[in-house]
Order: C-alpha cells, then structure tokens, then sequence
C-alpha cells in the first residue's frame, strides 16, 4: 500500500499539523512515512502545503506531481491541486470560501463543511481534526487507534488535555463528510 | 531498544551531534537550516551530555570557533546554509591547512548571491573544489534522507578524526525541512579530558607536558620548502582518503542499459524515475554518489564500458555532470538535466528528459 496526499490550505489553518499527525499515525503501525512542506515564503494567510506520503515499502521522491488524494481547504488550492489528482483518485474539500467547485469527471469528490462543524464544536482549531476524520472515514489507511497515538505523539504534553476534543472533531468529520461525486 | 522518531532532517542532524558526543556546536540562524539551532537550544545538550552550544555573532566568527575548539582536540561543528557557508570559507581553508577535524553542515539553498530559501545543490562545486584557497579538499558526505542526515553526521565526524581534515555533510532545503521516520542511534559518551590527550594529545594544543614538544597549529608557514612538503603530506592524504572512504548506492544498475546519477534530494526523485522507466520497459538505473569527495571515479568509470548512455540529474545549471563527464572521457553520451533557483525537478520532468536523449 502506498497513500500519496496533498494537503493544501491557509496558513494557520493547521495543514502541516495535520499531516504531522497522519504521518504520525503512519510511524505507528510500523508504515514508511514522509511529510514535506513548502516552507517558502508562506505564513499565517498565505497559502500552506504538504505532502504526505505513508507506504509499506521504502518511499522515493517526497516531491510528486500526482496525488492519491488531494485534502483541499481553499479556492487558490482548489486551482493548483484539482488537476493534479490522479484519475480514479480522491479530492476531498472544504466548500467554505470556494467560489469553483471541482469540475472534473475522472475522479472521485467529497465535501466536508469542517469550518461549519469546527463553529458547531464551539473550538474553531480543530477544524484540521474535522477534515482529518472526513479522509479517515473515506480512506481508513490508518487505523483510529493509531491516529490517537500518532496525536499523542505530535502534542507537546501539556496540549494532551485537548486530546477528547481533537477525537470528538475526528469523529463528527467522519460522520458528517457529503459525497458530490463516486465513480 | 531503537529509538523511532518522526523529525525534520535538521533535528535528526542536530540530536545525532549530541549523540555522537560533540563537545561543541557554534553557529549563526540562517533558513533553511534555523532548526539544527532551535533544536539545540530547545534540548539544552549542556545538562545531556556538558556539550556547548553557542549562537555566534556571526558565521565568520562559527567558523573560528570550531578552529579554537578543533585545535583542542575537541568534537566540534557548525551549520548553516549557503550564504552563511560562503563566509566561512577563509576558516575552512585554515581548518585543512592546519589539519583540524571537524563538521560543517551544508544546508544548501538556491544562489548566487542571497539567492532565496528554497532547496538547491548549487554548491557541489563550493564543497568538493575547494571553496575557500589553497589545494585543499573536504570529505564531502550527502545525505538523502533524514535517516541519513543523523547517520552521516556520526560518519563525517569519523572520518574528520580519523584523517584530521574538516567534514563536510551537504544536506538541502528539502532533506533539512522533511520528515521521515528515523531510527537514532545510541547516545556515546563524551570523551574526557584524559580519552582527548590519549586520541588527539600528539597534535592538539592539551597543554604540554615535560615529555614533548609544543603542539603548534597554524597553517602558516613561510618557508615555501617546507609548506610544499606539508601541501604533499595533506595530498598523500587525500590520496588514501580516495582510496578507501568512497561510498555510493546502485539501484537497478546490473541490467540497466541507462544510468541516472544524481545525489541528495535529486536522487529521490530520480528513484521515482526509475520506477516509471522500468513500468514502460526501459532499462535504467541510479547510481547515487553518497560520497562527493571523495567521488566514485572508478565506478562511474565502469560504466563508461559497460552503459549505453548516464543522465545527470542535479538541482543545479549542472556542477557534478562535469565529474561524471572527467571520468566517462567521452566513452558514451553524459546527458544533464537541472532545475535551479530553489525549483525541484519533478519525477515526470526526469523521465521526459531521459526520453528525449535517450529513447
């Protein structure tokens, strides 16, 4: 098995945490994981992404120009990542603040409302778990167990009160995430 | 029990110095190498292991710092990124004159100049020709992954002590900021004043004893009979270090009819290239040099019998293809491909390229 993820959004959103925790996850159940950011110029407001990729076997080039699945959180990502799904493939999006929706026909497409859910939750930072639990719930590459761990792991100790809420977020993303489109 | 850690190949690099006993850390913030820094200062090695670790005013004043400590005797380095590597080169020069062991981290970002902040190899020929005057080299060891970052750290070390010359690791903006699972090797205890006497007391300033001469280091002398034949002890050096401490990694190379060589970053994504050549059916290869310097002549030499055509892949306008090139001597077609500027080359990008020249 081998998951190759693009995770694109804001700044501050909590992108590469959110893959920090994926790649975590990985590390857990004994995978081969590798997570590379584009750490240019991008801060709190500009664009943020990583790659993720968590396989069985060795992992080649952290760099790739085609996605298993893309994770999309606003409409600038939306325009760079669409096309870079590979056919078959999944993308998955928050539809808050996109203007273009996905529009191809070869792939598959789910919504998931994770600011609206995060406003729900009353905690607007565990709008990254929401998105995370949607991903999950379509692609169980990792399993729930591991991704507690793979959280414990990634938070300092004395974030490990807000462990309950990241889980309940988890799973009320993966309840509520909307198919749009299933080959 | 092994340690599994998901890091940046910055901290992997930074915790392998405090694993591997460095007395000393000297260097000065620079992205996209901040987190070796951040790291140190973060882990507080002072109360780990008694190591030092120091922001510096400057890279210019890391460099000498390693030289004072290194003239002790003591396990020291430094890191930062291409510019900042740039201001250390009158040091590194005075490090392999006065025959010091040390580490320099390279964490390379695009160029000239300021340049930006992105991933680039742009500095192969900075590392493995000299970089600062004088007929010098460095031992060059490239990491391509974050495993590697802390292995190679330990490795550069070794090699520093055993032939008394600086080491040089050239990481890049990709391996410095990923993360991957790496394994850390145990900690080794510093050494004590008296291991550092019983290693290094016949050439470091340790204090003199009754028994012996003053240890003098310089790398200064002014009598051109003398320096000629201190140049032709430092190249009969080098001679034996390009015997024995070259390191490479073939993949797919025994039936391969085409080779990709390429280190680092460009490696793994040429990996990928390979991956998607041998799934259209053609034969190709990596050969990945770990070792800059000293550099695989003999085996890319081979191939020069053996192969039907090498693709050089670098993130650069093309600095080692001109290695590769020297040692094929014309024998079959040495292709380039480079991305530069802090651009990284796609694994679809390489094989185009490779269809272009060679299919």
């Amino acid at each position: 098995m081998t998951e190759e993820i693009i995770i694109a959004g804001f700044g501050g959103q909590g992108v590469l945490s959110m893959g920090k925790i994926l790649a975590y996850s990985g590390i857990m159940q004994d995978q081969e994981v590798s997570w590379m950011p584009a750490y240019g110029p991008e801060m709190r407001g500009g664009t943020a992404n990583v790659t993720v990729i968590i396989s069985d076997d060795r992992i080649n080039s952290p760099v790739l120009n085609s996605y298993d699945t893309a994770i999309i959180l606003n409409q600038q990502s939306m325009d760079k990542f669409e096309k870079t799904v590979k056919p078959g493939g999944l993308l998955l999006y928050d539809p808050n603040g996109i203007s273009k929706h996905p529009s191809r026909k070869d792939i598959n497409i789910y919504q998931i409302e994770g600011a609206a859910e995060a406003a729900r939750l009353k905690s607007g930072k565990t709008f990254n778990m929401v998105v995370l639990g949607a991903f999950l719930k379509l692609k169980p590459i990792v399993e729930f167990d591991n991704v507690i761990k793979g959280l414990k792991k990634s938070l300092p100790e004395r974030y490990h009160h807000l462990i309950p809420m990241n889980e309940t977020a988890i799973k009320s993303g993966m309840k509520i995430v909307k198919e749009i489109q299933k080959l | 029990m092994k340690e599994l850690r998901l890091m940046k190949g910055n901290e992997a690099m930074a915790e392998a110095a405090i694993r591997c006993g460095a007395d000393g850390y000297f260097g000065y913030p620079i992205t996209p190498q901040s987190e070796v820094l951040e790291y140190l200062m973060a882990e507080q090695p002072w109360k780990r292991t008694g190591m030092v670790v120091l922001q510096a005013e400057s890279e210019v004043a890391s460099i000498n710092m390693l030289y004072g400590g290194a003239s002790t005797g003591k396990k020291v380095l430094t890191s930062s990124s291409s510019p900042g590597i740039s201001l250390m080169q009158e040091g590194i020069s005075y490090l392999a004159g006065a025959e010091l062991p040390c580490v320099v981290i390279n964490v390379v970002r695009g160029g000239p100049g300021l340049g930006d902040i992105q991933p680039s190899q742009s500095d192969y020929f900075q590392a493995t020709k000299g970089g600062g005057h004088g007929d010098y080299h460095l031992y060059v060891i490239a990491p391509s992954s974050v495993q590697e970052s802390s292995d190679f750290v330990k490795k550069a070390f070794e090699v520093a002590f055993k032939y008394r010359i600086p080491a040089m690791v050239l990481s890049d903006g990709a391996i410095g900021q990923m993360m991957e699972k790496v394994e850390l090797f145990e900690q080794m205890p510093r050494r004590t004043d008296e291991e550092v006497i019983a290693e290094c007391g016949s050439w470091a300033t340790t204090g003199k004893t009754p028994d012996r001469e003053h240890n003098v280091i310089t790398s200064l002398d002014l009598i051109p009979e003398r320096l000629e034949e201190h140049n032709h002890k430092l190249q009969a050096k080098y001679k034996e270090i390009e015997e024995n401490e070259v390191i490479y990694e073939e993949i797919l190379c025994d039936d391969a009819d085409y080779v990709i060589v390429a280190y680092g970053t460009s490696a793994r994504i040429s990996q990928k290239t390979v991956q998607l050549a041998r799934e259209k059916g053609y034969k190709l290869g990596l050969m990945r040099p770990i070792t800059l310097w000293p550099f695989p002549k003999a085996k890319i030499a081979e191939y020069g019998e053996t192969k039907k055509g090498i693709l050089v892949v670098e993130m650069s306008e093309g600095q080692m293809v001109e290695d590769v090139r020297l040692n094929i001597n014309g024998k079959i077609p040495v292709e380039f491909y480079g991305r530069s500027g802090g651009m990284i080359p796609t694994p679809d990008e390489v094989l185009t390229a490779f269809e272009k020249h060679f299919m």
